[in-house]
């Protein structure tokens, strides 16, 4: 890696001062930024940490009900947290990389990497969450746009996430088999006023609302009403672990799974 | 009741002490005072002219002591390969230079350009990206198929063709085979690729080059099985230090499963360099550069066929290997496809007339060489393979067909020159179907299908050839090296026994197997013993360990220098006892007069030896040290039969392993929990191959799987809990111990297994597939069933 400078301030405005410096960058868990840097991939002049900031920390339920999430919580942390009130959230959270990626990866970064086969943005696009930033508060639909984008600015924070809790919900994780990361995961997630369907690891334009199958599962939410839909394979990714016609396949196949696990 | 010590016993591994309380000694842990670190430039494409290399800016980079190119080796030996191959026609094999650093061209990704020598790593990297390369680009080759074409791009301008050869096996009687084939009631036929595979120890390559101006003396530090071999390549071949004045040290190394046999240019790099420098130089691989400077394995392409009479008898096989070699020649790469492949054709079956064909390739790829098995798995996974087709296609038991046609009488010299002293097939098959409940497969089946899952249960059986070698037959077969081991017995004063080994332990265990050996035949603890190895300054001349021969061959000669000893010893006895030596009789640690109650504890008699008062000094010298060496008359040849029992789903393609059984003849079997670890290795990795691992190029040479995120590693996970046995024993009837060799029987055995299993759940589920290619990741597998 390059040298670079390093700062861990204790609160957000502070934060948001200490990027104000060309090419400082924010810091997570580290875990897709530091590796990055080991390659030399990222010049950062200076990499302001955000797991100092206890605002961003923690899992906390709000009045309207929904799960919000401090932008610097480690996965595990959500895991464990969330468990009573968002299970299949906690469930997706237990499930990423290793104990070490979890206890050191934050929703925060995940989220501001908008990796394409990353598992969070399924659930954040599949639940409508909020993200919440030191500057505005962005639509879970509006905040992605294709892999690696986001609606954020240069030096905004992600500093927390609602997730509205729905009746019933699961994420179906189909592994990619050396990095384990999402193959296809298929986040489903059933509200009073519709069910939403997001998909993570499939699509060449980063996760995607399958809308489709929202509006058949809308009608009635069991694997049955899935019978006949398929998303097309054009515009899937193709690489060495799965062509697009697989990843499509998968897509539909990891849509059942989920609404039977929702139940 | 199992023993609590000696042969058969199993104390606990006391390496494990140091290697999981991080207190080895690894490579990477020597730090010398003043030492210098190299970062190697390595070239980003696979095949370029270097129009030239500017070092000028990097030169006055903070901390760069010196930047090395090509043109620094010219007067310095290339990498030399170590066995000689002849082709179908008499010819030697094409044999391409291996300079240290790359001259006039690059040859894959990874490739070697230029060397910063700094003070500190990450000056030398700084340094190394402002060089400014100027590469003309070339076309690259990859596809082995496509390199034989005519105008293909050549890898070496100075060869004739990308061929390295064309080898028959055996050639006289491809005549007589194809007569067999015309005559044959059936033939199957089965096209496949035995895939490429990266090693991936835990621990990466590491090298660390000392020189003493004082007594001008170089020292390595490397990650190797073999500081001997190390020593004697780099030293006569590439650096010209001759032994006295080249000392190679192998401390602690983490895992090599055979891509740390090879002499690597990095080594002698760091050797050279601190001369050159008068300072130490040390190289720390990254992972990233280990995928792509490690030496790869496997990677045949092959088409074979198998003839069988009316009744189901074999009556010949033929084969056509594509076998990739890389970019150069790996120090035993010609070796791999050919004498460790085409010898074991046979399998464990009387098939009388064999007939192989290999074509070793050179791509725009990194050097592909022996790999945990080397050119045994790529025999065994063809014949296991083509076996069961067979059986398939005739609507015959597999395990039937296969002990229809095992050889059962012994000594048995097969159609591929090779003779195998001792096994009993049937007896690991009996075993084995006694491990798998075959009876309960149904309603196990059954009870996947009620969960939409197909299940399937493939067999295989397997032989190997390890105890490598008899150094007279490799060195007619192209060796240029011996393949003895050596062993130096030191009895000290009280009693303890320091034994120096030229065998190297990298995880095998020899630091608890081999005391056990001794401990046995002198009737001592084994506490008393150590095993000394890895520093070639305090080792006597040692082949090292790969081809699972470090106990079959470097246990025989430690079993020859302590038989000296205990002759020694025994005059000593009869000395101290005034008896007559040919009375003498050692047990329990105790030397007696046979018949009496007279005798001398073992200390007393090593007490006498190096405080010689009352002593035979007329006939025999003070001290109690014995050195042998030992070169097998023979190869040794651990077989077994293997079973996999998959769950697969049909909607994802996705296989999982149910039931892994293993029953191996091993021979005699001196730490059964060391061999069952061994085995699950083996399995681990050969389950690997199977499902999961392989080494991918584009059509421009770019390694696609350059890092975990897409080469795919077994974990714990995708393994069952093994169920492994090796109760059967034909021991070994050349060498002393009747061992055979474990260490490679997992990885040699298993993915035939696996594919034969998966191939079967496809077909009871009425699907028509009868091949997958490796890895059967769940796209494939899906693929497959959909295509
Ligand atoms: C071995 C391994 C396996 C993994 N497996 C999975 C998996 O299965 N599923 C999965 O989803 N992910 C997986 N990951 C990724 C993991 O979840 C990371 O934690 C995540 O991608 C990045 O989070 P981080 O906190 O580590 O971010 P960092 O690496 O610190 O930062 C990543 C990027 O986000 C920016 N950033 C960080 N925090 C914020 C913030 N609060 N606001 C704005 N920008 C910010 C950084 O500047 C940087 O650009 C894996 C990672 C590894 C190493």
């Amino acid at each position: 890696m390059y040298a670079f400078d390093f700062e861990k301030p204790g609160s957000i405005a502070d934060a948001v001062a200490a990027l104000k410096d060309e090419d400082a960058q924010a810091l997570g868990g580290g875990q897709t930024l530091i590796p990055t840097l080991k390659q030399r991939l990222a010049m950062p002049s200076k990499l302001v940490s955000l797991t100092g900031i206890s605002e961003m920390q923690g899992v906390c339920k709000a009045d309207d009900g929904a799960v919000c999430i401090g932008g610097a919580t480690p996965h595990a942390v959500v895991a464990a947290e969330a468990a009573g009130d968002y299970p299949a959230l906690a469930e997706l959270a237990a499930h990423i990389g290793d104990p070490a990626v979890r206890n050191r990866g934050t929703i925060g970064g995940s989220l501001a990497n908008n990796d394409p086969a990353a598992c969070y943005p399924a659930a954040a696009l599949g639940s409508g969450a909020t993200i919440v930033t030191n500057a505005r508060e962005i639509a879970a639909d509006d905040y992605f746009q294709g892999m690696f984008t986001t609606a954020l600015d240069e030096g905004e924070i992600v500093t927390e996430v609602r997730f509205p809790v729905p009746e019933k919900a699961a994420y179906m994780k189909f592994e990619q088999p050396a990095s384990r990361f999402a193959l296809v995961g298929v986040f489903v997630a059933k509200y009073a006023d519709g069910v939403r369907v997001a998909v993570t690891g499939a699509s060449e334009s980063g996760v995607f609302r399958w809308s489709e199958a929202e509006a058949a599962l809308s009608s009635n939410f069991s694997a049955g009403a899935l019978d006949g839909l398929s998303v097309p394979a054009d515009g899937m990714i193709s690489d060495l672990h799965g062509s697009g016609a697989y990843r499509a396949h998968l897509v539909a196949v990891m849509t059942r799974r989920a609404v039977d696990a929702a139940g | 009741m199992p023993k609590d010590h000696g042969i058969g016993a199993s104390p606990k591994r006391r390496e494990d002490v140091r290697f999981l309380t991080g207190a080895g000694n690894y490579t990477d842990d020597i730090n010398i005072y003043g030492q210098a670190y190299v970062h190697f430039l390595r070239s980003d494409v696979a095949h370029g002219k270097i129009n030239s290399v500017d070092t000028s800016a990097a030169e006055g980079m903070p901390g760069v002591v010196r930047i090395f190119t090509g043109a620094d080796f010219e007067g310095v030996g290339g990498l030399p390969c170590g066995w000689q191959v002849t082709d179908r026609h008499g010819e030697p094999m094409q044999e391409p230079a291996h300079p240290v650093l790359a001259q006039g061209k690059v040859r894959h990704v990874g490739d070697p350009i230029a060397a910063v020598v700094a003070d500190t790593p990450e000056q030398a990297r700084d340094a190394a990206e402002a060089i400014e390369v100027d590469i003309e680009e070339l076309p690259a080759v990859v596809d082995m198929k496509a390199a034989l074409q005519d105008g293909a791009p050549k890898v070496h301008d100075d060869l004739k063709n990308n061929l390295c050869y064309d080898w028959g096996f055996v050639e006289e009687n491809k005549a007589a085979v194809e007569e067999a084939f015309g005559k044959a009631a059936h033939v199957t036929t089965l096209e496949l690729v035995n895939n490429r595979l990266i090693a991936n120890p835990m621990e990466p390559r590491v090298a660390v080059g000392d020189y003493s101006r004082a007594t001008d003396e170089s020292t390595l530090y490397t990650t190797s099985q073999n500081p001997h071999v190390i020593r004697l390549l780099m030293g006569a071949f590439v650096l010209g230090i001759p032994e006295h004045k080249l000392r190679v040290v192998a401390p602690d190394v983490g895992g090599g499963f055979g891509t740390k046999i090879f002499h690597y240019a990095e080594e002698a790099f760091c050797t050279f360099a601190a001369r050159q420098l008068a300072r130490p130089v040390k190289w720390t691989a990254s992972r990233s550069e280990a995928f792509m400077s490690d030496a790869h394995g496997r990677d045949h392409v092959t088409k074979i066929e198998l003839a069988l009479d009316a009744d189901n008898n074999f009556t010949a096989l033929r084969t056509e290997t594509y076998a990739n070699m890389g970019a150069y020649l790996s120090t035993f790469a010609p070796s791999v496809p050919t004498w460790l492949h085409g010898t074991l054709m046979a399998g464990n079956y009387k098939t009388p007339l064999i007939y192989v064909n290999v074509k070793a390739v050179f791509t725009n790829t990194v050097p592909v060489d022996a790999y945990r098995g080397a050119g045994r798995p790529e025999a065994t996974y063809q014949l296991e393979r083509v076996i069961d087709k067979a059986a398939r296609e005739l609507g015959v038991d597999p395990v039937e067909l296969r002990r229809q046609n095992f050889v059962t009488e012994f000594p048995y010299a097969t159609p591929v020159a090779v003779e195998y002293d001792t096994g009993d097939y049937n007896a690991t098959m009996d075993k084995l179907l006694e491990m798998i409940d075959r009876e309960g497969f149904d309603a196990r089946a059954e009870e996947s299908k009620k969960r939409g899952k197909l299940r399937g249960l493939g067999v295989n059986c397997y032989i190997e050839a390890c105890g490598i070698a008899p150094s007279n037959l490799v060195g007619q077969l192209g060796a240029r090296a011996g393949l003895y081991e050596s062993a130096t017995v030191r009895v000290n004063a009280t009693g303890s026994i320091s034994v120096m080994t030229g065998s190297h332990s990298h995880g095998q265990g020899h630091e608890t197997a081999f005391p056990q050996v001794i401990a046995e035949m002198l009737g001592i603890d084994e506490s008393m013993v150590d095993i000394v190895h890895g520093d070639t300054a305090n080792t006597p001349m040692g082949m090292g360990t790969y081809g699972s021969r470090s106990l079959a061959v470097g246990g025989s000669a430690m079993v020859r220098a302590t038989e000296k000893i205990i002759n020694k010893a025994k005059k000593i006895a009869a000395h101290l006892l005034e008896a007559s030596e040919a009375d003498i009789e050692l047990k329990d640690g105790a030397f007696s007069v046979a018949g009496t109650d007279k005798s001398v504890a073992w200390g007393d008699v090593t007490l006498a030896a190096y405080v010689p008062h009352n002593y035979p000094l007329e006939e025999i010298e003070p001290g109690l040290e014995e050195t042998a060496f030992y070169d097998p008359s023979n190869f040794t040849y651990p077989a077994g039969a293997y079973a996999c029992e998959v769950e697969l789903d049909p909607d994802t393609g996705r296989v999982t392993i149910e039931r892994f059984a293993a029953a191996d003849d091993f021979g005699n079997v001196v730490n059964p929990m060391i061999v069952t670890g061994q085995v699950h290795g083996g399995l681990a990795q050969g389950i690997g191959q199977a499902l999961l691992e392989g080494a991918a190029y584009d059509e421009n040479g770019q390694l696609l799987t350059g890092s975990y995120m897409d080469y795919a590693m077994p974990r714990a996970e995708d393994v069952p809990f093994f169920q492994v046995d090796h109760s059967c024993q034909t021991p070994c009837t050349h060498n002393p111990l009747g061992v055979k060799g474990c260490g490679e029987a997992g990885a040699i055995g298993s993915p035939p297994a696996v594919v034969n299993a998966v191939v079967d759940a496809l077909q009871r589920a009425g699907k028509d597939v009868t091949h997958i290619d490796m890895p059967l990741s769940p796209s494939r597998v899906w693929a497959a069933m959909n295509g």
